[in-house]
């Protein structure tokens, strides 16, 4: 099963560019309604061929070719993704083991009942709660993620830290809910079992058994919320004024902006087909049985 | 599933422990003793009331401006304050509740029908309309519904019903899979096997024979969907592109507020900020507990 799902999902990633970016330049296109005599399809490929050839077009807003818009933007969302991730991770993990390891105690229901209720809330509504906590209340972060020029690492850092907050909080609650559900089903397992009876310390049964089965369904779930974390950006940066890649599209979809905006989501469907991929290639680097299915 | 002779509309009364139950009745049974359901339906029906009702009750007129009273704190006169244009922030919260919760319903049944009556296609007929249907879905599912809103949006203009459409539209793939799902289960059954042989029609046998026995998943499902279905609306209405001024909405009041908030206007937003919070959590509430009361 799970190396069907291998096999699936590099197919899927081909449609989720190509499907959806068809329709849309067709929507477009109803838009542009003059100058497109040519064929859709004829349109839609010298399209593709320009941006492979680095070509995104001409913004109309600013009378300037759209590409370094794009590619500064993409830095930009990507760095406030990156700390996101890389304060995510680990928490959300974290908090699904201790959760998983104190099941059904006190602890267990705050992490999981609180883990689900930040993850259902919109992002804006957490982003304005802590932006009035931390930047109007207490005053330690600033409220915009707009650092002076030629800021240094930590400065963008420090600029940085409230605007992923909600986007951390949303993941929190979905890493922690997979890696604790996959806890609790290994240490529910035989070789759980075994291994503690063979007289194995408790501390080796989770690291060398629990653990390594466990957080591999939470790798998949990571990775599924690149598409989710890219839907996050364009209000997170909206709300924080960061020029990144979801302000940039939100923008050119406010401005009429069409080849920003195409060129925009185009960038958009690129690094989820490339966040799948690499997910996937993860995924069957540690899970040996996929490795073996592959093979056969 | 004993649950065809029970017509599915009408959930039978709650009966005395002793008695037997209808499937229903041990539903609606477990419900009633469900902590997590009680409390989100008694959130749920608070605003539920605000939105039917808050006009008639609420101290001032949620739209009437008084510029020489704007943006006064909170006070005995005006309880959550006033905002920019002077109008009364408790009134405008209590009455907000009417825009995102005529839309976000409406968009979670329009969900509902088209994904329920695709799902059965799929899952009835299999074969390679399912290979293709599914494909597509999948496609349409990898793109986050703030993208596929922005785009619909900027191409057909903004209006109540454009998002009730689009969040509608991209809920339903989601519900269609679920559907899918369970209809594969019930396909391979005895009576689905006798309505065959008794030459009844395809329709029939999805929508007569089928449709009863998989309405718990999508009952979940559409509860589960309602509370991303307002997630959706609000975000929307930040990101201006769904319900309009001068609705008092919550999500809107946000958007047009939070500029100001480093000036520690803070009551401009918080009391908004919250009341999404505990509508999302109130019907995420309600979810779990018809999750727990059908899976138990």
């Amino acid at each position: 099963m799970v190396f069907l799902g291998g096999q699936v999902l590099p197919g899927n990633v081909g449609r989720a560019i190509l499907g959806p970016f068809a329709d849309q330049r067709a929507v477009d296109a109803l838009n542009h309604s003059l100058g497109v005599d040519r064929p859709l399809l004829v349109q839609y490929g010298s399209w593709i061929w320009n941006f492979l050839h680095g070509d995104m077009g001409t913004s109309y807003v600013f009378r300037a070719p759209v590409a370094p818009f794009v590619v500064d933007a993409l830095g930009n969302s990507m760095k406030l993704a990156l700390v996101a991730f890389v304060l995510v991770v680990p928490i959300g993990i974290l908090g699904g083991v201790i959760a998983a390891l104190n099941f059904n105690r006190p602890l267990d229901r705050i992490i999981s009942l609180g883990g689900l209720s930040v993850t259902v809330l919109p992002e804006f509504v957490t982003g304005i709660i802590l932006i009035l906590i931390f930047g109007v209340w207490l005053r330690w972060l600033p409220i915009a993620a707009a650092w002076p020029k030629g800021a240094g690492f930590f400065t963008q850092l420090y600029y940085l830290i409230l605007p992923s907050l909600p986007l951390f909080l949303v993941l929190f609650g979905y890493i922690a809910r997979m890696a604790r559900s996959g806890m609790i089903e290994a240490l529910d397992s035989d070789y759980t079992r075994t291994a503690v009876l063979k007289g194995l310390p408790w501390r080796t049964v989770i690291w060398r058994h629990v653990l390594r089965n466990a957080l591999l369904p939470t790798i998949t779930v990571i990775a599924t919320q690149t598409g989710y974390l890219i839907g996050g950006l364009v209000v997170i940066e909206t709300l924080f004024r960061y020029q990144g890649i979801g302000s940039l599209i939100f923008t050119a979809a406010r401005g009429k902006d069409f080849p920003m905006l195409e060129a925009g989501i185009l960038t958009i469907g690129i690094v989820y087909a490339v966040a799948t991929l690499v997910a996937d290639f993860l995924y069957s680097v540690l899970n040996p049985r996929i490795r073996l299915g592959a093979e056969q | 599933m004993s649950a065809t002779d029970t017509p599915a509309s009408l959930p039978a009364p709650a009966a005395p422990d002793s008695a037997r139950r209808s499937p229903w009745g041990e539903v609606l049974h477990s419900l009633s003793r469900s902590g997590t359901f009680l409390t989100g339906l008694f959130i749920l029906l608070f605003w539920v009331v605000c939105a039917l009702f808050g006009q008639n009750f609420v101290p001032y007129d949620p739209l009437a401006s008084d510029i020489i009273n704007a943006l006064t704190p909170p006070a005995a006169d005006h309880w959550f304050g006033t905002d920019q244009l002077g109008r009364d922030v408790f009134s405008r919260v209590i009455v907000g509740s009417r825009d995102i919760l005529t839309v976000a319903p409406l968009a979670t049944i329009l969900a509902t029908i088209a994904g329920t009556a695709l799902g059965l296609v799929i899952g009835y007929f299999r074969g390679i309309v399912d290979d293709i249907v599914s494909r597509v879905l999948e496609a349409f599912m990898a793109i986050p519904v703030v993208i596929i809103a922005l785009l619909a949006i900027v191409a057909l203009g903004t209006s109540k019903i454009t998002v009730i459409v689009v969040i509608g539209l991209s809920f339903a793939p989601i519900i269609a899979r679920t559907v899918r799902s369970a209809v594969l289960a019930e396909r391979e059954l005895d009576y689905v096997a006798a309505a065959k042989l008794r030459h009844e029609g395809a329709l029939h046998t999805m929508f007569v024979e089928i449709l009863p026995n998989v309405i718990p998943p999508i009952l979940v499902e559409t509860t589960v969907r309602l509370g991303y279905a307002i997630f959706a609306v609000a975000t929307l209405s930040f990101m201006g592109f769904g319900i309009q001024p001068p609705s008092p909405d919550w999500g809107l009041s946000i958007s047009s507020n939070y500029g100001m908030i480093g000036g520690g206007f803070w009551w401009t937003v918080l009391f908004d900020a919250l009341a999404i919070a505990s509508l999302v959590i109130g019907v995420n509430l309600v979810a779990d507990g018809v999750h727990g009361a059908f899976n138990d």
